[in-house]
């Protein structure tokens, strides 16, 4: 039987594809590599790589530990690289309104109760459930996907992270 | 509208003709016979019921299911319509396309009695072309529990409580043998008490390495109408889809090719080549069909706003998602 080796992709690893353009404009494929727009972002940057009108994904360079965040949807988070906790906490109040889109950067850890943590490694997924505050940690650089909606957080610089030529 | 399906004929050698509205099927040992007015088309039959088995399991997904490049369905997400050459520039211009709108209940029932009835014992159409037998020759057995395979649809994510399950070797769900390498670790999941299924992870390049179909989307995690599908890609997707909004593919690992023409024309726009972390969008007014050497996974982003379609067709939307 032949054996079979599956490429995964990694910050210090990694070979990005193309378009190949026969009659069409590069830019409609909004052709990018997480690898390489994880490798240019400051850590914990959320940099939109997918935008289907008002949801996004967003490629995420996990180094150190971030911020807190809260939302008032639901949210994941698939690692592609590296190694990352998340930890969650209850707050004591609701720190985002109802209705509002995309993560919410707090100023500082909320006060609450502690729900837990989980340790990501590469294709696992997490859910950062709606109305919890997060934080991530990760002790070297690694990278993440998030699937939410655009919100005030995310960074839109699509010229420097898509093919523009043919 | 037509809504009429005629009862089956058997020929001699031993498979049903099938027959709605003005569109007729049969089958020989090695091709699909499409004949509506005006039309005959042929199809090999492996080729056909692969994509037969998509138009099914999918309902018709979104947007067009091109078999090839002159016989497919376009869902209307009630009605569909089924057509030779609508979306053929040649066909077009000769005036020789035919199509006709059909009750979606009607079409599938139609459809799924004849995929029933025309796959073999040994053929499993949801497999790569390495990992099953041959569609051909004389009617011999069938295989419907493989072809009763239901799509599979998070509500929020896989494996909470309530929610899809994972996939187990105890379900008959092992890892394909393109994807042993593949890690079946799971997270650390450190809960506190009162908050065991809140605190929630699972390995999802595991789960979609059980997947024992190929170019068939299931929903892992959502967010509203965010939905990531993810696939498993082996030899060549079945059908050219037709977007009728934007999608956006996730290449999670190894390489997929994807050949990209126009969707109402069929002229060649693009080829994507997409490798791992690869992210790209499928314009709303293509239609796109994938190659993987070696199977692959694949995260098909959708929008599942059923707005969409007429959003875009009546051209309220511009068919790419972003400009800069």
């Amino acid at each position: 039987m032949a054996s079979y080796h599956t490429t995964f992709g990694s910050l210090d690893k990694y070979e990005k594809g193309s378009v190949q353009v026969i009659d069409d404009d590069p830019k409609h494929y909004a052709f990018s590599n997480c690898f390489e727009v994880a490798s240019k972002s400051k850590p914990y940057e959320k940099v939109a790589v997918g935008k289907n009108l008002k949801y996004v994904i967003e490629a995420i360079r996990a180094e150190g530990t971030s911020p807190w965040y809260s939302n008032a949807h639901d949210e994941a988070v698939l690692v592609m690289d590296g190694e990352i906790e998340v930890h969650l906490l209850q707050p004591d109040k609701p720190l985002v309104p109802e209705g509002k889109e995309g993560s919410v950067r707090l100023d500082k850890e909320p006060a609450g109760k502690k729900m837990g943590w989980v340790k990501a490694r590469r294709g696992h997924m997490a859910l950062l459930p709606k109305g919890a505050a997060y934080q991530f940690r990760s002790a070297k650089p690694g990278v993440m996907l998030q699937q939410t909606i655009l919100g005030d957080f995310t960074v839109e610089r699509w010229a420097d992270i898509c093919q523009t030529k043919a | 509208m037509s809504s009429v399906a005629q009862t089956p004929a058997v020929n001699a050698l031993g498979y049903k003709s099938f027959a709605i509205g003005k569109f007729s099927f049969d089958r020989d040992e090695y091709f699909a016979h499409i004949k509506c007015p005006g039309n005959r088309h042929i199809m090999q039959i492996d080729a056909f019921l692969r994509a037969l088995m998509r138009d099914v399991g999918w309902g018709f997904f979104y947007g067009t299911v091109n078999f090839d490049h002159v016989f497919g369905t376009i869902n209307h997400y009630g009605t569909v319509e089924m057509f030779v050459g609508l979306l053929n520039d040649a066909y077009r211009a000769a005036n020789r396309h035919y199509v006709e709108t059909f009750q979606a209940a009607d079409l599938r029932k139609v459809f799924e009695a004849m995929l029933d009835d025309w796959t073999n014992e040994g053929f499993d159409p949801y497999a790569a072309p390495d990992e099953t037998g041959l569609a051909y020759g004389a009617k011999h057995g069938s295989n419907t529990k493989a072809l009763k395979r239901q799509r599979m649809v998070a509500k929020r994510m896989v494996g909470l409580p309530g929610d899809l399950g994972y996939r187990t070797d105890a379900d008959g769900y092992g890892i394909n043998r393109q994807f042993k390498d593949v890690a079946q670790d799971q997270p650390e999941i450190h809960a506190e008490p009162g908050f065991e299924g809140q605190v929630h992870a699972f390995n999802m390049f595991a789960y979609v390495s059980r997947s024992d179909v190929t170019w068939n989307p299931s929903v892992v995690s959502c967010v509203h109408d965010s939905q990531f599908c993810a696939t498993t890609e082996e030899h060549a997707l079945p059908i050219q889809h037709g977007n009728d909004r934007v999608e956006w593919f996730i290449q999670a690992t190894d390489e997929i090719i994807w050949d990209v023409d126009d969707g109402k024309t069929g002229r060649p726009r693009a080829k994507v080549v997409m490798k791992a972390g690869d992210v790209a969008a499928m314009p709303a007014d293509i239609r796109h069909k994938g190659y993987s050497a070696k199977r692959s996974m694949l995260i098909v982003w959708e929008n599942n706003d059923d707005r969409l379609p007429n959003m875009y067709g009546k051209g309220e939307l511009k068919p790419y998602p972003v400009e800069f």
